[in-house]
């Protein structure tokens, strides 16, 4: 274990205290990381929106809708999202703590091997290595990869747990033990296969089993990969920026608890009506609709602690993207109960309402949580003012209408063809026969989607260079924070 | 609890695993969750390499394979699907989205040489189609060396292939592949395309809900 916890020098200062330095380098590693990949993937996002009205935007093999739309996936949940829930998780953990990390060596294999993993990812789903199970494609050498980096990412944080000075664990933490924990046992428990050759793999599971496993692991990523630890992100980032405590301490115990618990369940909505047996359907549908009431748990509980703050939002970015973020969190935890219901089911599955609903919480939740933190962190991390608050600003704005264009965009073109394909007319004949007719009609809403796509993009690239920008500023070499304990 | 982080762990780990277990044990342990349906059988040597390419081409980003039982979609596909036609599918093409039509129906809707003409330029087929043309799998080798590997994965996780389908899994193709290229060029398709892997994706799509046909269905 490197004790990097000295007593402290100074000589007039009481001598049984420590002063305890917190690895922030870790933190501005994955933030940048956080930044890079986030554009990368979104402009593979509004390419493969432009494929979808312009087919000719297809180029070739490995740059074909089929295999980077798995691309685009990958990189925004585990790369983008990753990267900044870890970037949360490492700056907030070391302060609840009150603590440094256990192993920095650790925290940097954490941080180059998933790095390795979202490269080896750009790489081979291009190339059409796939499993074919959303959000799981990685074939089985980079499943080993990421169970390996994962388990050293627990370790670390689990001895870091051991040696705190808090004996209290925050509400964060809560979210972050869940995180951990879950994502190990779905992405192992999903990925089990037969290996056929170094490329290709079979899973163990066959059809309705291998079906209820991936939708267990799928919604569940869902859950304590975009849910979860986001939420530990809000505990921590919001009430520092808000400079309030959070609202209710018994509110976040009972919506946690009734959250981990829950969530499991609900994975069967995603396969309504399919050949899974009917009772495993309707219990996946009755959680579903449970999950609302800890959902907007924690929407109250976040959107409350800014209570007696409300005008700070005037002067503060980082509160406009947060309240938005958080505001999105709500609305799709209400949209997801409802969706999940069967009769609406009906008319929402296989259309774009499906994608529209992923991406309210993915623009609005993951990608406005992520980004008010990152404005939060670059003053402290690089002891600099942000560079640009005006065009922060305008990233605010920019993201906020074209989240807005690209679901009302997806809302209409999925409701439109759902209605389409179950059309009938007086003489019992369907009305659309021409599965295309229904395609046409909804390609004015590509188009819209499109732009609005691209406008988020262009928020994404101002973060970017905002970023890069602070970090110019700073002229000295970046400070890590440190603190004074007693000994 | 929030004072004893083992404690927290082990409480947390246990209420995830609570629903997941639920729900999944009576899916192994109930054998009538996936009736047998006397008709679904492996899929040959030519239609594995064939769906490991609808795999890699990510056709199921677009395309579903499951009908469901509402009567539009009865009228517009044909029968739902049954839980009994998928024991052979690893993974499982159930899909999530339509932007294309549902194919759990496709199998022998239309010719050979129409999924070939479709594959190579969507439109030349479909007017207006807005899917991505596929010319390579009208180029590219297939790799029969590799079939056997393959099958022997699929044979270790228990689809009944007998040693010796496996062993001649790569002549068993070639014979299959050899049988739609001649079919596609006596109707005035291409010729020459019994080694590419288009015969494969074509005689993957041609089996899909031909199992359940075969039943009556």
């Amino acid at each position: 274990m490197e004790s990097t916890q000295t007593p402290s020098h100074a000589g007039s200062t009481n001598p049984s205290r420590l002063t305890v330095t917190f690895d922030d380098q870790i933190t501005r590693y994955f933030v940048i990381a956080t930044a890079i990949w986030g554009f990368v993937g979104m402009l593979v996002g509004a390419l493969i929106a432009l494929q979808l009205p312009y087919w000719q935007a297809n180029m070739g093999e490995y740059l074909s809708f089929g295999r980077l739309r798995p691309l685009h996936t990958n990189a925004v949940i585990f790369a983008f999202a990753g990267n900044a829930i870890f970037a949360a998780i490492y700056y907030s953990t070391q302060r609840l703590l009150k603590t440094r990390m256990f192993s920095d060596t650790m925290s940097r294999f954490h941080f180059w091997g998933w790095q390795a993993i979202i490269v080896s990812a750009a790489l081979t789903l291009p190339l059409g290595i796939t499993t074919s199970k959303e959000y799981a494609e990685l074939e089985w050498p980079i499943d080993v990869a990421i169970a390996v980096v994962w388990v050293v990412f627990a370790i670390n944080f689990f001895l870091t747990l051991r040696q705190r000075r808090e004996k209290h664990m925050y509400v964060a933490i809560w979210f972050y033990i869940a995180t951990i924990v879950t994502i190990a046992v779905l992405h192992i428990g999903n990925s089990l296969a037969m290996p056929a050759t170094l490329f290709k793999s079979y899973p163990v599971y066959a059809g309705v089993q291998d079906a209820f496993i991936q939708w267990w692991y799928g919604h569940n990523a869902v859950a304590f990969f975009l849910t979860t630890p986001f939420l530990g992100l809000m505990y921590y980032f919001l009430p520092k920026a808000a400079e309030r405590p959070v609202f209710s301490y018994r509110l976040s115990i009972v919506h946690f608890w009734s959250l981990v618990f829950i969530y499991i369940w609900a994975g069967p909505h995603h396969l309504n009506y399919t050949s899974l047996p009917e009772w495993a359907v309707t219990l996946g549908m009755t959680f579903s609709v449970m999950l609302w009431m800890p959902s907007w748990g924690g929407m109250i509980n976040g959107l409350f602690t800014l209570r007696g703050a409300w005008h700070k939002l005037r002067d503060s970015v980082v509160l406009k993207m947060f309240v938005i973020g958080i505001t999105f969190y709500g609305m799709s935890t209400f949209e997801g109960p409802m969706l999940s219901v069967k009769t609406v089911n009906a008319l929402s599955h296989y259309t774009d309402w499906t994608v529209g609903h992923a991406h309210a919480g993915a623009l609005g939740w993951n990608g406005f949580m992520t980004f008010g933190m990152i404005y939060w962190l670059l003053p402290r991390l690089y002891r600099t003012d942000l560079w640009s608050g005006k065009l922060a600003n305008t990233h605010f704005w920019i993201g906020t209408i074209g989240m807005l264009l690209y679901v009302i965009a997806l809302y209409s073109a999925g409701v439109t063809q759902g209605l389409m394909w179950r059309a009938f007319d007086d003489a019992g004949r369907l009305v659309y026969p021409d599965f295309m007719e229904t395609v046409i009609q909804i390609i004015p809403m590509y188009w819209v989607r499109l732009v609005g796509g691209t406008l988020y993009l262009a928020g994404m690239v101002m973060l970017l260079i905002n970023l890069f920008m602070t970090i110019q500023t700073a002229k000295d070499k970046p400070v890590d924070a440190s603190i004074h304990v007693a000994a | 609890m929030e004072g004893w982080p083992l404690v927290f762990t082990v409480v947390t780990t246990l209420a995830i695993l609570v629903g997941g277990t639920v729900e999944f044990l009576p899916l192994v342990l109930v054998d009538e969750h996936a009736p047998t349906i006397e008709t679904v059988t492996p899929y040959t040597p030519l239609e594995v390499a064939g769906r490991d390419i609808y795999i890699s081409q990510g056709c199921v980003s677009c395309h579903s394979q499951q009908v469901r039982p509402f009567r539009d979609e009865i009228e517009r596909y044909g029968e739902y699907s049954k839980p009994g036609e998928a024991i052979y599918d690893r993974p499982f093409l159930w899909g999530s989205k339509r932007t294309g039509p549902d194919l759990a129906r496709v199998g022998g809707k239309y010719p050979d040489l129409w999924h070939v003409r479709h594959m190579e330029n969507p439109r030349s087929t479909t007017p207006n189609s807005i899917m991505p043309p596929y010319p390579w799998l009208l180029r590219k080798s297939l790799d029969f060396d590799g079939i056997p590997g393959r099958l022997n994965a699929l044979k270790k996780l228990g689809t009944p292939y007998s040693d010796a389908e496996v062993e001649n899994g790569a002549a068993a193709a070639r014979a299959q592949a050899i049988q739609i290229a001649r079919n596609v060029s006596a109707n005035g398709g291409p010729s020459g395309l019994e080694d590419k892997e288009i015969t494969a994706l074509v005689a993957y799509l041609q089996r899909l809900g031909a199992d359940l046909k075969k039943a009556g269905g």
